[in-house]
């Protein structure tokens, strides 16, 4: 394990405005497990990337068997043995187990016809499943496969591909409990043969089973390494955190009222085994902390009517509705900032009046025809209050920038009466003037006492936004916090869910016991 | 937006002018109202698929519609002596429930519409050729639709009437597809079907009403088409005129990707494309030619008007940059403050 296969010297990356890597050093040596962790924006990807040869670094060397250069390109990579198992699997589906494996460099036969050598493609493929021990055939379609099946596909392509570090992101995202055990026995046995890991994962406790080491990276920077006896979910936790956190809260003027938004029981189909409980009042915004793929979207969608609930009740001021569709949540004054803006929360070439009217179309209509002089006047008084700056209310929406965006998402909703404002993720790629508007924004809709409700990955944010902060790990809450609980600690312990009793135990700092897990 | 109209229009009326200097038999008014009629006939379709393609969708399937539709029109009023107001309302019924029935597939059980249409077609013909054995169909010596043959193939101050339904079906569906609360729906499920979605538009609603929108127009078209033959061979009658009808929508700024078009567009899109049909006649062109002159001005047409799209794209996007970067600076200088 001595020997060091790969090394990064104080890598940095920067994007406009964007300090995205600063300094990070990272080394494998041949056949050893490197977890790496850190919360969502710590640099893991851009870091992955840069190894993979599709991101440059700005600055920083690379150094593979003692050779050194400033930059990979992705034929590099390959040829240097990095291979990758994402989170969204790249595999065509349509092809089969085979075929995907040796997509682009297939055995070929007949000369300039080109074809494929069925036979050796096979025989190729077959010692590379028995050694993953898997239960699947060359001829097998993956669109038959599991999700777990899949990865084995991606790691047996790694390994065709002579692969002396495969990089794991997030590999157990999607597997129950005992695909994740046999992939931790598969990378035991790859490990045993002499091939790296770099695993990064959410879940600390399989990186306390599997890692040989940890690295934590923090805004862009390398700020601890655990040994192998060191490697405790506490430890983990606390290097992850630890920044200081500007404060952007802004103080409810009036507060919580009675009334607002509660689920009961309510079980979305991403999650269907795991029912949500939970209480927006109106006049205070709850943040909806959690990883990525904790299901806060898919909760927020189906609130919204975009997806079918399975089971459990919706209420808003104590009363059930029944909410089937997008029109239906609107008809209740419940409404979705999306996500994805550009996707599903503007019409990108239609103008800003023409979005701002959109949902309430029929309430600017005589006699079904649209009444252009009022959509107008309304969209012109929402570009004032909301302060959109744009040439005109005649400029298509996609010529703003992404704050702007997001203030007309928000005009069309502001003025039909809102209940309750579901954000989701509200200023991802907005710069910093323009989130201070939406924080004042949001705080003004729940001082008029609407419930918000805002799903956000940016601690920063979630702290520092939030009156309480609900924190959901695999489809459930698991915990509720209230602002005096506060901490970027008390908020991870709960996202990543999955601490052992002994690790809070040795926790020092006093707030455990005020955490309530769900 | 009109920008593209008035190129149409221009391209059109140059057009005519040289075909007019070449051959001024063009320019007669027996010629020109004949040009009227025709289309008038193909104006009324090409309106219905065009708002289909508006949707992001397609229909194959009016030339066969009309096959069968005229030979169910032709036996309820020849062969059953159904009155003729009754045969009327029925075909246009049949044409809308066809529709519906497209609609209903597309939306509910998630068809392609290519997939949909095209299987109208196939199925619409074989049906129209099974019931009359492959038999031309005509009116007899039967009687008492007068009104109607006046209706649907006479003239007013010599405008064919087809021309002038025309003029009120386009009419009609401008103000219903650029002013109405449901235009607007079309548009923004056509561009964008999740964030229509998202803002709580009833997006299978609004499809399915385009190709009952589409169904009704083919069954009115049917009625018209058997007054212009006069009968209805099944296996030719309205060969390909579902293409005549894309062809138009295309050249009338129609996207085949939806969110795009205008019925000015589409009804100078008919023009034009018969306008080159006649000027194939008039000038002595062989008319084995004829498809082939369509096809060389589409696809010159198209491909013009995506050079102007892609210019108007660089102009948009360096505006965007402009106005981010206005942003940007009223930012700082407000963190400054």
């Amino acid at each position: 394990m001595s020997d060091t296969l790969l090394e990064l010297r104080s890598i940095t990356k920067s994007y406009p405005g964007v300090q995205a890597l600063r300094g990070v050093d990272l080394s494998v040596g041949k056949g050893e497990v490197v977890g790496l962790i850190g919360e969502n924006g710590a640099g893991k990807s851009t870091l992955m990337k840069i190894l993979g040869g599709v991101v440059k670094p700005s600055s920083g060397s690379i150094v593979i068997d003692g050779e050194s250069r400033t930059a990979l390109s992705v034929k590099d990579a390959a040829h240097a043995g990095i291979a990758f198992v994402h989170q969204e699997l790249h595999l065509f589906e349509n092809l089969d187990v085979a075929a995907n494996i040796y997509i682009g460099r297939e055995p070929r036969r007949g000369g300039f016809l080109n074809l494929i050598d069925n036979a050796a493609l096979h025989q190729r493929v077959k010692p590379l499943l028995r050694r993953l021990g898997v239960d699947f055939a060359p001829d097998d379609p993956v669109d038959a496969l599991s999700i777990a099946q899949r990865q084995m596909v991606e790691i047996a392509k790694a390994l065709s591909m002579d692969a002396r570090i495969i990089i794991m992101d997030e590999p157990t995202s999607s597997l129950t409990l005992t695909e994740t055990d046999k992939l931790l026995s598969v990378i035991a046995d790859l490990k045993a043969a002499g091939v790296s890991i770099i695993y990064i994962s959410h879940r600390l406790s399989e990186v306390k089973h599997c890692a040989d080491r940890v690295v934590v990276l923090r805004d862009g920077r390398q700020v601890g390494e655990l040994p192998k006896g060191q490697i405790t979910s506490g430890a983990m936790v606390r290097l992850m955190i630890g920044r200081d956190l500007k404060s952007l809260y802004i103080p409810p003027k009036v507060g919580i009222r009675r009334g607002g938004l509660e689920l009961r029981n309510f079980v979305t189909s991403a999650f269907p085994e795991r029912d949500v409980s939970l209480m927006v009042h109106r006049g205070e915004i709850l943040g909806l902390a959690g990883l990525v793929g904790a299901g806060r979207t898919s909760l927020a969608q189906t609130i919204f009517g975009v997806h079918t609930a399975k089971g459990g009740q919706i209420l808003l001021d104590g009363e059930p509705v029944t909410i089937r569709t997008p029109a239906d949540a609107i008809a209740h004054g419940i409404y979705l900032a999306p996500e994805d803006r550009k996707k599903s929360g503007l019409l990108l070439d239609m103008s800003i009046a023409e979005n701002i009217s959109l949902p309430d179309l029929k309430r600017f209509a005589k006699a079904m025809l649209v009444d252009t002089s009022r959509e107008v006047s309304v969209a012109t008084e929402q570009c004032r209050s909301l302060s959109i700056k744009a040439p005109s209310i005649d400029t298509d929406a996609v010529t703003l920038s992404g704050g702007n965006q997001q203030k007309v998402v928000l005009a069309k909703w502001i003025s039909m009466a809102p209940q309750l404002i579901i954000f989701d993720e509200p200023t991802r790629g907005i710069d910093v003037g323009a989130k201070g508007e939406i924080y004042a924004l949001m705080r003004g809709l729940a001082d008029a006492g609407v419930a918000i409700l805002m799903i956000s990955s940016d601690m920063e944010e979630v702290i520092g936004v939030s009156d309480r902060i609900a924190v959901m790990h695999e489809g459930g809450i698991s915990g509720i916090l209230d602002r005096s609980q506060f901490s970027e600690h008390n908020v991870l312990t709960l996202a990543v869910g999955n601490l052992g009793k002994e690790d809070l135990g040795k926790e020092d700092l006093g707030k455990e016991e005020v955490v309530t897990h769900a | 937006m009109l920008k593209k109209e008035l190129g149409l229009f221009l391209l059109i009326v140059v057009i005519g002018s040289i075909t007019a200097a070449i051959n001024p038999q063009f320019a007669s008014q027996v010629n020109l109202m004949n040009l009227a009629n025709q289309i008038g006939l193909f104006g009324l379709i090409s309106i219905g698929v065009g708002l289909v393609i508006i949707t992001g969708g397609v229909e194959l399937s009016v030339g066969s519609m009309f096959a069968l539709l005229g030979i169910f029109f032709l036996d309820m009023l020849v062969n059953y002596e159904i009155p003729w107001p009754i045969s009327l309302l029925i075909t246009i019924a049949a044409g809308a429930v066809l529709g519906s029935i497209h609609g209903l597939l597309v939306t509910r059980l998630k068809m392609q519409p290519f997939v949909v249409t095209l299987c109208g077609l196939l199925l619409y013909r074989g049906i129209a050729r099974w019931y009359t054995a492959d038999s031309t169909q005509g009116f007899g010596y039967g009687g008492g639709y007068e009104t109607l043959e006046w209706l649907m193939s006479g003239r007013t101050y010599n405008i064919p009437h087809t021309f002038i339904f025309l003029v009120i079906v386009a009419i009609v569906m401008s103000v219903v597809l650029h002013k109405s609360v449901y235009g607007r729906y079309l548009f923004a499920v056509g561009k964008n079907e999740e964030a229509a979605r998202f803002s709580g538009i009833p997006t299978t609603t609004v499809i399915t009403m385009a190709y009952v929108i589409a169904g009704t127009l083919a069954g009115i078209s049917s009625v018209f088409f058997v007054f212009y033959t006069q009968s209805v061979s099944p296996s030719a009658h309205g060969n390909f005129y579902e293409l005549y009808a894309i062809a138009a929508a295309v050249l009338g700024g129609c996207s085949l990707r939806g969110g795009e078009g205008s019925i000015v567009g589409i009804v100078l899109g008919t023009v034009l494309l018969q306008v080159l049909q006649n000027l194939v006649n008039i000038l002595g062109i062989p008319s084995s030619l004829n498809f082939a002159v369509m096809g060389a001005v589409i696809l010159l047409g198209v491909l013009a008007d995506q050079q102007l799209q892609r210019r108007r794209q660089r102009r948009l996007a360096m505006a965007s940059a402009e106005a981010r970067e206005l942003t940007a600076k009223e930012g700082t200088a407000g963190a400054a403050v």
